[in-house]
């Protein structure tokens, strides 16, 4: 019965994320709203008659593990290896922010094995006690000389490895320029201007707090993690003149962006290379003022409940074959070198992806108390229900 | 075993019930209402009003919560009475199941996935584009306050069918022809036999819709485009994003309270409805 439940939804998982691939794509926002379809799943795991019976045979590293990540953000086919060659089944959690994965672990009882933290909020988990330290011991394939230390630094916290990097990204808007009428934008002054003037009505930001008041704070030249209360007011008075002119506030931009409802979108690498891949005339853009650079990790949970398992997925997906398959799969860089080698030149020349050093020099990473700031949650608050 | 003894037995599931699933959390809620948030997010034991003086912080998400959900709760019961009334009265036996079985089937598909279905009928290239084709051009449908209303009618339909359904259908067909033989008209009828013993239906429908909208937070994300917020949107903010649980808490308590208060009014309103209604059946 159990192995019948898994295997239906373990296919239909396959399915969803074939789905994204194809670009019917919903992101962060879909899984917002889904994701509290897995709070159930939260309660499940937390009601210990609830949970399956694990079946081990001796030397095993269990029947499953539990992966929490984010959507379209892997090669379905690697799981599938990777049950082949240990007899693990991964069973994939999906979420739409580092916020709501931060909440469930506070909540407890996640049952989550491995999950896929963001830079900024591996010291939170820290603090709040919720990250297993690494024992690297048990991760043979990571080979911290191969990643660029900016990607792979915010890992390690008082000297202790408590993540591993996946891959990194950026923030920055698509645009379709079949509207722009031979405009270049350039910058997230563009972006603001023209929202309120030509582009009136077509334009989407994030329901994210940390990235659409961080690319606010941009307009005016501000740090994207400022917390300062003068420059948080400037940059709440754009958003609500920009307001009006807002066709949505949702992370969900690819399907109104497909459809041309939506002409451009604050948007994440990936989003900005699927939808330029399949629709030319999309292209991504980083605002040369700067904005966010990020890096998203592997980490396990304190109280996994299968930490062997756990150890032995993040291990084969750190195997630089196996990551330079999940790269192809979700379309953002990797910092391993290792894993670079392997992968085609056009994706390593592919400016979405490996945009050129001036543009990268002006981002910024995400900071720690940036996602945690009351100040900055209360503001995107008032700008949503104004 | 005595009576009493065995009374006290049969009612302990039920009281368990309502003692784990209905008493405990909601406590809990209260509780959390009075403390604060902790400094990485979560809960803090404290006793303080802050939460509930940071309340209007909010009043917008409350505004639109008390305009819509009665707006909603109108407008689906004026679509729903027709279309049950045709069910009840008006479609013969052999017909009747078939359509309130296609009333209910939209049930067995999850709500989630019927809002996103209006994402793309509403868009660009569904209804405004079939405008489009006859001369009518620039509408915008979705992620506006209509949009959300439409889905709001959409989603909760079969429920104030069903209630009205009821009504209707027990209702005495020889009460109607006793009104005609009487002298009234088709319309009179229905004004003052028709409609008044259905009220109870109408009633119940209203108050479930209600009830149900007053806490909705999905339709306004999906079809609002973040732009419409519910109370139910700033709950699930505050719990998943900004992960302040005391003042997340303060306003369930206040939405809590502000149903209770609403619902009790509309449950007085009704009765008094019902008791002049028996006044008049008994002369």
């Amino acid at each position: 019965m159990t192995k019948h439940v898994d295997h239906i939804s373990k296919k239909k998982f396959m399915e969803e994320l074939r789905r994204y691939q194809k670009g019917s794509v919903t992101r962060r926002h879909f899984l917002g709203v889904t994701g509290l379809g897995a709070a159930t799943a939260v309660m499940g795991a937390a009601m210990p008659a609830l949970r399956p019976s694990r079946a081990y045979a001796a030397g095993d590293i269990g029947d499953r593990v539990v992966l929490a990540t984010w959507p379209n953000y892997h090669d379905p086919e690697n799981f599938e290896i990777f049950k082949e060659q240990t007899g693990a089944y991964t069973q994939v959690n999906v979420f739409g922010s580092n916020e709501e994965m931060l909440a469930k672990l506070q909540a407890g009882g996640s049952g989550w094995d491995v999950f896929v933290p963001t830079n900024y909020t591996i010291t939170t988990y820290v603090d709040q006690d919720l990250i297993e330290p690494l024992d690297l011991s048990k991760l043979p394939n990571y080979d911290p000389a191969a990643y660029d230390a900016r990607f792979s630094d915010a890992g390690t916290v008082d000297g202790t490895v408590y993540a591993v990097p996946k891959d990194w990204g950026t923030t920055g808007f698509c645009v379709n320029t079949n509207h722009t009428d031979g405009r270049n934008l350039t910058s997230w002054k563009d972006f603001w201007d023209i929202t309120m003037d030509a582009f009136s009505g077509r334009t989407m930001v994030h329901d994210y707090q940390l990235t659409t008041i961080g690319n606010a704070l941009k307009y005016f030249g501000y740090s994207f993690n400022s917390l300062d209360e003068k420059e948080l007011a400037d940059a709440e008075r754009l958003l609500l003149d920009a307001k009006p002119h807002l066709f949505a506030i949702s992370s969900d931009y690819q399907p109104a962006m497909r459809s041309g409802d939506a002409w451009l979108s604050m948007a994440w690498t990936g989003d900005g290379k699927q939808m330029n891949s399949d629709m030319p005339e999309i292209i991504y853009v980083l605002g040369k003022e700067g904005g966010e650079i990020w890096s998203d990790y592997y980490a396990i949970p304190k109280g996994a409940p299968h930490r062997e398992a756990a150890y032995a997925l993040i291990n084969f997906l750190l195997d630089p074959e196996v990551n330079a398959r999940e790269v192809l799969a979700h379309g953002y860089p990797t910092a391993d070198a290792n894993t670079m080698a392997l992968l085609p030149k056009e994706i390593l020349e592919d400016p979405i992806l490996y945009p050129a050093q001036e543009l990268l020099d002006a981002l910024e990473f995400g900071a720690a108390a940036t996602l945690t700031d009351p100040n900055r949650a209360e503001l995107l608050a008032r700008f949503k229900s104004a | 075993m005595t009576q009493r003894a065995r009374n006290w037995l049969l009612l302990t599931p039920a009281t368990a019930w309502f003692v784990i699933m209905l008493v405990l959390p909601l406590s809990v809620v209260l509780i959390f209402s009075f403390g604060e948030r902790g400094s990485g997010g979560g809960y803090v034991p404290a006793f303080t009003l802050e939460q509930y003086a940071n309340l209007p912080a909010r009043w917008a998400a409350f505004k639109n919560t008390m305009v819509l959900a009665p707006l909603g709760t109108v407008a689906a019961m004026l679509i729903a009475y027709p279309l049950a009334y045709f069910l009840a009265v008006r479609t013969s036996r052999k017909w009747k199941t078939l359509l309130l079985v296609l009333v209910i089937v939209p049930f067995w598909t999850s709500i989630l996935i019927r809002s996103y279905a209006w994402i793309f009928i509403l868009g660009g290239r569904g209804i405004p584009a079939l405008l489009e084709m006859i001369g009518i051009e620039g509408v915008r449908l979705i992620y506006t306050p209509f949009a959300v209303t439409i889905g709001i009618i959409y989603g909760y339909l079969p429920l104030m069918v069903f209630p009205i359904f009821v009504s209707l259908d027990r209702l005495d067909k020889r009460l109607l022809e006793a009104s005609s033989d009487l002298g009234a008209r088709p319309w009179a009828t229905f004004l003052q036999v028709t409609l008044p013993l259905s009220i109870p239906g109408v009633a119940t429908g209203c108050l479930l819709v209600f009830i149900l909208l007053m806490g909705e937070f999905l339709i306004p994300a999906l079809l609002g485009g973040g732009k419409v917020f519910f109370v139910g949107n700033a709950l699930v903010d505050l719990f998943l994003q900004s992960r302040n649980w005391a003042y997340g808490s303060a306003v369930a308590v206040t939405l809590i309270v502000v149903m209770l208060v609403s619902v009790t009014l509309y449950m007085r309103l009704i009765s008094r409805l019902n008791t002049q209604r028996e006044d008049v059946s008994l002369m």
